[in-house]
């Protein structure tokens, strides 16, 4: 018997010193100084660079609007172009230069007062430096020269005139920080990462930490001249699996998660002090129609059917389907049925068609194929007059779940018509080379649309067609002369209402056409904490979404809840954590001490 | 078993020794070769463009791609790329991600100790764990805590590691309804955890859930090897001597079979570590632990080739190296397969 004393000795001062251990850190937590608001995200995506002028993905993008401030920015009431750094502008008469006239009581964060050389040398370092284009270079390709008035003017000459000059989504850097930078780094300038925290800006937060692949750390900036945000940091931390993160929102460990599936947000609903958040969405979910692929100097390529380059058999697809039922079946209800190509969040440049002659109708559409010459052959598939089977080959995005379920029904409904559809449900990559290599018949897409839409519109000029295979700037090989005057129409458009009719137009032809069908508009689901978060901004204010804003309005009018509500989980549940662990330990040590000596006693 | 022959000479066993351990390297710098060429390749016949795909949703112009394309090395021949690469290797350059431009190197060296923590504790407690239960359960087999052990074993082994990972989180980490939340659901710290008690105490904390979830699954094969290596040494006559000289039962199996048995499960340690590898990746990815796999998992999303080719052939050579420091320790451990 003695000789079993020793060991239960043991573990009673190991459960001991682990008791110390809690004390010691217990104190060590009570230790920490004032308590600060924190609001703390959820995110999946890593961090390439905090570059802005090299930053490529959504995070990063996302997180520079708020350390770095842009001439104009978008107003959340209204939707439309609002004073930031510049508090107004003015284009001349023949459209060609701009005006910018700066606040005067913009600061950089390291005291330094944010002038019109600092707008001019970082728009004019993107003009003539091919690395410090990467990012935001798209914007200022018609830029002829920049220059600063004095220095609260900033003059922009154009090669052409653009409407989009109200919306250059560019973060103005601090010359005196970034023209050394550039100077040192020379050729290497691509791989630098703009890691010296705390990085110097002019926004409403500063960044002071990224601990790779843990979180990211931003605090309030003071002495923003919009006034500080409220919350005094705010927290990004890595979730890699989106349904840990929505566990780590219901026990409180973040104040916010986006992107979240329907299942998420339904298991969510019912949850106590969380809010979800359903807007309107900014991305449209579309289908493309293989036109017959074709680079811009006309040269063929690809395998597309060769029937689909028939108007009539393209716009009898689009009758078949029920944009209603992809919105029901497809997503759950959480979409809104498409009309034109730009969502309406964007009211003014939103278009419906009216009296939709594509609008769903089977029947007309059978009709439609029979008059034009597509008989169906003994086993209900249709052959087009030049003897071609209608069977098409459909890309469906693998990693969508409403782009899978979309699919199913589009097969069913195309079936309807006479035309039989080999549903190729694949990752994005092999999605991405089918569409470049113009080896496809239908193919899913989507886009999210920014306030100003040019770009979305670009895409299907014929300008966006590929140099040479594999190269294209659009995903639908579209090109049509009138679409193409149009766009340069609106190009050159700075009248908004004028701009709006053109742009309505141009969703007219694109819709006529039949080769880019947009679906639904997908809703943005997103949730967060009401008793850490009282309030925040959405943008738009009806309807609108927290992440993801073209300004940085969410995070910066954040209103932290009571501190002794936010104030939850971790201490407390790290102490009953580590005590069920002791616990458990204990109990495991203590029965197979019991076991042993049981044993021992059954076998002596 | 080949003792029947005269005793070799000193100089004739190292000779031996010499012989066998050149082979063994040998063979493992073939497979690495075969490692760096498969690294390259094998990510390059992956669908997708790292270009397109990082710039997906973005408004960029054809010439912004191109730029991006060149600074990556994507616009040169596939052989030239090829060569810089091997090139590369041999001056230990790993080449640099795409999406983090960072040197894979430096990406790594950031990211192991968080995975070398997790993976060796997850290892050594799945490792104790098993061996101490399938010691149990081979000396008594076909018994009640035989059966018990071995089906509850084989079930974590068959549950998918993400999803037992995501229950433990739903049930022990977020709180449902009055029950307050255990654990922490990711990561490896909490944000803003300084000083070095509490840090250390911070870490072990997140430690619990995915430790528990790795040991879990990997276990049962340590369990199951012990079971039947012990079956196997059951029947040996030292045994009887042993029990014939009076010893418990229990001092039998503790001081006589164990050992014995114990010599197979050594090697299954190293040659485990592959294994190790796919474990790991998985359970970092559900838990946000920031280690090699979540680095591996966001590196495959883009794909990020320079990072994804570096880890694979960082993940391959180690487990090279393990099996042949198997093969070179086995014989110091278990005499009769001495060369």
């Amino acid at each position: 018997m003695t000789s079993h004393q020793p060991p239960a000795g043991t573990l009673r001062r190991a459960a001991a010193a682990g008791a110390a251990l809690l004390v010691v850190c217990g104190t060590a937590a009570a230790d920490g100084s004032e308590p600060r608001d924190i609001l703390t995200i959820a995110i999946a995506q890593q961090v390439d660079s905090f570059n802005p002028f090299t930053a490529q993905l959504a995070v990063t993008t996302n997180i520079l609007r708020h350390v770095y401030d842009s001439l104009i920015t978008v107003s959340p009431e209204t939707g439309e172009p609002a004073p930031a750094l510049a508090e107004s502008w003015e284009a001349s008469d023949d459209g060609l230069t701009w005006t910018f006239r700066l606040r005067d009581d913009a600061v950089f964060s390291d005291g330094e007062p944010l002038t019109a050389d600092d707008v001019a040398w970082t728009l004019t370092t993107m003009m003539e430096n091919e690395s410090a284009a990467v990012a935001n270079g798209n914007y200022v390709s018609a830029f002829e020269s920049v220059t600063a008035g004095d220095d609260h003017t900033v003059l922009v000459e154009l090669e052409e005139p653009q409407a989009t000059m109200t919306a250059l989504n560019v973060p103005i850097v601090p010359r005196h920080v970034w023209e050394p930078i550039l100077e040192e780094e020379g050729e290497a300038f691509s791989e630098y990462d703009n890691e010296d925290f705390p990085t110097v800006g002019s926004g409403p937060f500063v960044l002071t930490g990224h601990d790779r692949g843990r979180s990211i750390t931003l605090e309030a900036n003071p002495g923003h001249w919009r006034g500080g945000p409220r919350f005094d940091e705010v927290v990004l931390r890595y979730y890699s699996e989106k349904d840990a993160a929505v566990e780590a929102l219901r026990g409180g460990e973040v104040s916010f998660v986006y992107e979240l599936t329907q299942a998420q947000a339904t298991a969510l609903e019912s949850a106590e002090d969380i809010h979800v958040n359903i807007a309107d969405g900014k991305r449209f979910q579309a289908f493309t129609i293989n036109p017959g692929a074709v680079t811009q100097d006309g040269e063929e390529f690809g395998d597309g059917h060769p029937a689909l380059a028939d108007r009539t058999l393209r716009q009898a697809i689009v009758m078949a389907i029920d944009n209603q039922e992809v919105v029901d079946k497809g997503h759950g209800g959480q979409a809104v049925a498409a009309g034109g190509y730009i969502p309406p969040r964007y009211t003014d440049f939103h278009w419906e068609p009216e009296e939709d002659p594509l609008a769903f109708d089977p029947e007309a559409a059978n009709a439609m194929l029979d008059e034009a010459g597509y008989e169906r052959g003994e086993d209900g598939v249709r052959v087009s007059p030049d003897g071609d089977r209608l069977r098409l080959r459909m890309h469906v995005h693998q990693d969508r779940p409403d782009n899978v379920n979309t699919g199913l029904i589009l097969v069913e409904r195309l079936a309807d018509i006479g035309i039989e559809v080999e549903n190729l449900t694949v990752d994005p990559g092999v999605l991405s080379d089918a569409l470049h290599a113009g080896e496809y018949d239908l193919i899913f897409t989507g886009w999210t649309v920014n306030p100003d839409p040019d770009y979305v519109l670009s895409i299907h000029t014929c300008g966006a067609l590929p140099v040479e295979p594999g190269t294209m700037q659009g995903d639908a090989y579209f090109c049509d002369e009138e679409y193409d005057e149009l766009y340069e129409a609106q190009l050159a458009e700075y009248d908004r209402d004028a701009r709006a009719e053109i742009i309505h137009r141009l969703q007219e032809v694109l819709h006529r056409e039949a080769v880019v069908n947009v679906l639904a508009y997908p809703n943005i689901v997103e949730a967060y904490r009401t008793d850490q978060i009282a309030s925040i901004q959405y943008e738009p204010a009806e309807g609108g979404n927290i992440w993801g804003q073209d300004g940085y309005w969410a995070w910066w009018s954040a209103e932290p809840a009571s501190a002794e509500a936010a104030a939850t989980g971790p201490s407390t549940g790290m102490w009953i954590g580590t005590g069920a662990v002791l616990l458990v330990l204990a109990a495991a040590g203590g029965f197979l001490l019991l076991r042993r000596r049981s044993t021992m006693e059954d076998r002596e | 078993m080949t003792s029947t022959a005269a005793r070799p000479t000193a100089a004739g066993r190292a000779r031996s020794v010499a012989r066998y351990a050149a082979g063994r390297l040998a063979t493992a710098a073939a497979s690495l070769a075969a490692v760096v060429v498969a690294g390259f390749f094998l990510f390059r016949i992956l669908p997708g463009d790292p270009v397109r795909a990082m710039t997906e949703g973005r408004e960029v112009t054809a010439e912004q791609r191109e730029e991006l394309r060149r600074q990556f090395g994507l616009d040169r021949p596939l052989w030239q790329q090829f060569l810089d690469y091997v090139t590369g290797l041999l001056r230990m350059d790993l080449g640099t991600s795409f999406q983090y431009r960072e040197p894979v190197a430096d990406l790594i060296l950031e990211r192991i100790g968080p995975t070398v923590l997790l993976a060796g504790t997850g290892t050594l407690l799945a490792a104790l764990l098993g061996l101490f239960l399938g010691a149990r359960a081979g000396w008594r087999p076909g018994g009640p805590g035989d059966r018990v052990n071995t089906a509850v074993a084989l079930f974590f082994w068959s549950v998918p590691t993400f999803w037992l990972g995501l229950l433990l989180i739903v049930l022990l980490a977020s709180g449902r309804g009055f029950m307050p939340g255990l654990f922490p659901t990711g990561g490896m710290t909490a944000p803003g955890t300084t000083g070095p008690v509490s840090t250390v105490l911070d870490t072990a904390w997140h430690m619990v859930l995915p430790v528990t979830t790795m040991v879990a699954v990997i276990y049962a094969q340590y369990l199951m090897i012990m079971r039947s290596s012990l079956m196997d040494e059951k029947g040996a006559d030292y045994l009887t001597t042993a029990r014939a000289k009076g010893l418990r039962d229990a001092l039998v199996r503790r001081r006589h079979a164990v050992p014995n048995a114990l010599l197979p499960t050594v090697t299954l340690l190293f040659l485990n570590l592959g294994q190790v590898v796919s474990g790991v990746i998985l359970v970092e990815t559900v838990f946000s632990w920031p280690g090699l796999g979540q680095l591996f998992y966001s590196g495959l999303r883009v794909p990020d080739l320079g990072l994804v080719q570096g880890l694979f052939v960082v993940f391959a050579a180690s487990v090279i190296l393990m099996n042949l420091l198997a093969d070179l320790v086995y014989p110091l451990l278990d005499p009769r397969v001495r060369p």
